[in-house]
């Protein structure tokens, strides 16, 4: 560690920078040119393209489960504690694991990130739709609504800002992880960060870098969502 | 730093201790047939040693870095309100960076290291803990602090002795979240040269089940155990809460 005094933040950044948008000669690869704007954008839209899979699978499984258990009122050791469980999965021995069990590719890597999503997604849409108020519930049905008009025209919008932190909880989880999609055999972003002797540091930084851009934009646009659904609920709650 | 072709840090480990034990035992990893391999097992557990602890010590480091910062934080926002929405948006940065990206940003600053891998870990976990002191404080009944200033207590008494004992449960609630979270994404630290369990991972890849199932399994098992020692830990430290159920 003495022997590697810290070089200049500054020129670090400006390395990685280069190395995003210009491709540069590698050290291993007999000076081949790697990295680069289109390896990037590559990299970075299969890491997109897994997310967003991954994500909706993972709502596929868990809002329908968490809205019929939250409804019901029943389930709550399964959803409650399948969302602590879940926290406890280390990501890597998840993925590594997955990918030596199902195998490797685009399918299988969607299966093993969306593990890591149906939980939040499960336990907050459970717990949101049990938060809502007993009053309009009970109003709705005085007016004639069914089960199903009950829960998704009363239950489901006011629920939505708690069902919504739960995919974001998912989706940082899951962007987070894909990073380490390489290792099933997925190449994104962590293909930078992992292969270093590839890439080099400024490889290594350029990854870190869009990785972490791109899951501060991930979490804006779903900010942005929620913001949306909610105020179209509240305007629906009403009816 | 000597820049191996690993992306493991060098010298962490000595590099014939995995190597040695992956020729003894090619067989069952060369199959890679078998779900679990139980003798593998038997016999080479105490390869786990040294990043069990290594995990141990990245979990504690980064969970006490984490509550000192975000505690006092809390503690300082809760009588200046017009602080709170900027601090959970700036936690809220931290938190969603992922781990694995903050050890690389961090690199340029701090180098490959523990040190490097606890501070990521501790920035992840600001806003869980945060948050939770926040609500905690905030959920302390007026008439509850209002009695308090009635019998005299100054500003700092009624935090230490009133506000601070009643939020108990929801900041280890969050301190027990943080903790949980931890262990799991400290699987990731050895790439930023911190060791742990991770490194038994990326050091015999995805072609051996059992390896990942212990090494996963330990991490589980830690996470479990903190989980618990925190849970009993709150019981303890709020005995009203027991007097007030039976």
């Amino acid at each position: 560690m003495i022997a590697s005094l810290p070089q200049l933040p500054l020129a670090s950044i400006q390395g990685a920078v280069e190395f995003i948008f210009e491709p540069q000669p590698s050290n291993v690869t007999g000076g081949a040119l790697v990295g680069g704007l289109d390896q990037t954008v590559e990299l970075a839209l299969t890491q997109l393209e897994v997310t967003a899979l991954a994500l909706l699978l993972s709502l596929v499984v868990a809002l329908p489960l968490g809205l019929y258990f939250g409804h019901r009122g029943t389930g709550e050791l399964l959803a409650v504690g399948l969302g602590n469980a879940g926290r406890a999965i280390p990501e890597l021995a998840l993925i590594a694991f997955m990918a030596a069990w199902i195998g490797v590719g685009v399918g299988n890597l969607t299966i093993a990130l969306a593990v890591l999503g149906v939980p939040p997604i499960l336990t907050n849409t459970f717990v949101g739709i049990r938060q809502v108020e007993r009053a309009p519930v009970e109003a709705a049905r005085g007016m004639g609504m069914t089960e199903l008009a009950v829960l998704l025209r009363v239950e489901l919008p006011l629920a939505v800002p708690t069902i919504m932190s739960g995919v974001r909880l998912a989706a940082i989880a899951i962007i987070g992880t894909a990073t380490i999609a390489p290792l099933a055999g997925v190449l994104t972003l962590g293909d930078y960060i992992i292969n270093r002797n590839v890439y080099g540091d400024d490889g290594v930084l350029a990854g870190a870098i869009v990785v972490a851009l791109m899951a501060l934009a991930l979490e804006f646009v779903l900010a942005l969502v929620q913001r949306r659904l909610t105020s179209k609920g509240l305007k629906l709650s009403p009816a | 730093m000597s820049s191996g072709s690993l992306p493991l840090a060098a010298g962490e480990l000595p590099d014939s201790f995995f190597q040695e034990r992956t020729s003894d035992t090619l067989p069952c990893q060369a199959t890679n047939e078998s779900f679990f391999c139980f003798d593998w097992a038997r016999e080479n557990l105490d390869i786990y040693g040294t990043p069990t602890v290594q995990h141990l010590k990245l979990v504690l480091l980064a969970v006490l870095v984490g509550f000192a910062v975000a505690f006092s934080l809390a503690l300082f926002a809760h009588r200046r309100r017009w602080l709170q929405p900027p601090l959970l948006a700036a936690t809220g940065v931290l938190y969603t960076i992922p781990s694995i990206a903050f050890f690389f940003l961090l690199l340029p600053l701090t180098g490959r290291g523990v040190d490097t891998a606890v501070i990521a870990l501790a920035a992840f976990n600001l806003q869980i803990i945060y948050r939770n002191t926040i609500v905690g404080l905030a959920n302390v009944p007026a008439s509850v602090t209002d009695a308090a200033r009635g019998m005299g207590q100054t500003s700092r008494q009624t935090l230490w002795r009133v506000e601070i004992p009643l939020a108990l449960p929801e900041i280890i609630a969050g301190l027990r979240i943080a903790t949980v979270s931890t262990v799991a994404i400290a699987s990731l630290a050895t790439l930023a040269g911190g060791g742990g369990l991770g490194r038994p991972i990326f050091q015999y890849g995805i072609d051996f089940k059992t390896n990942i199932l212990l090494a996963g399994g330990i991490m589980v098992a830690i996470a479990i155990v903190f989980d618990m020692l925190l849970l009993v830990a709150q019981r303890a430290m709020t005995p009203w809460l027991r007097a007030a159920r039976a």
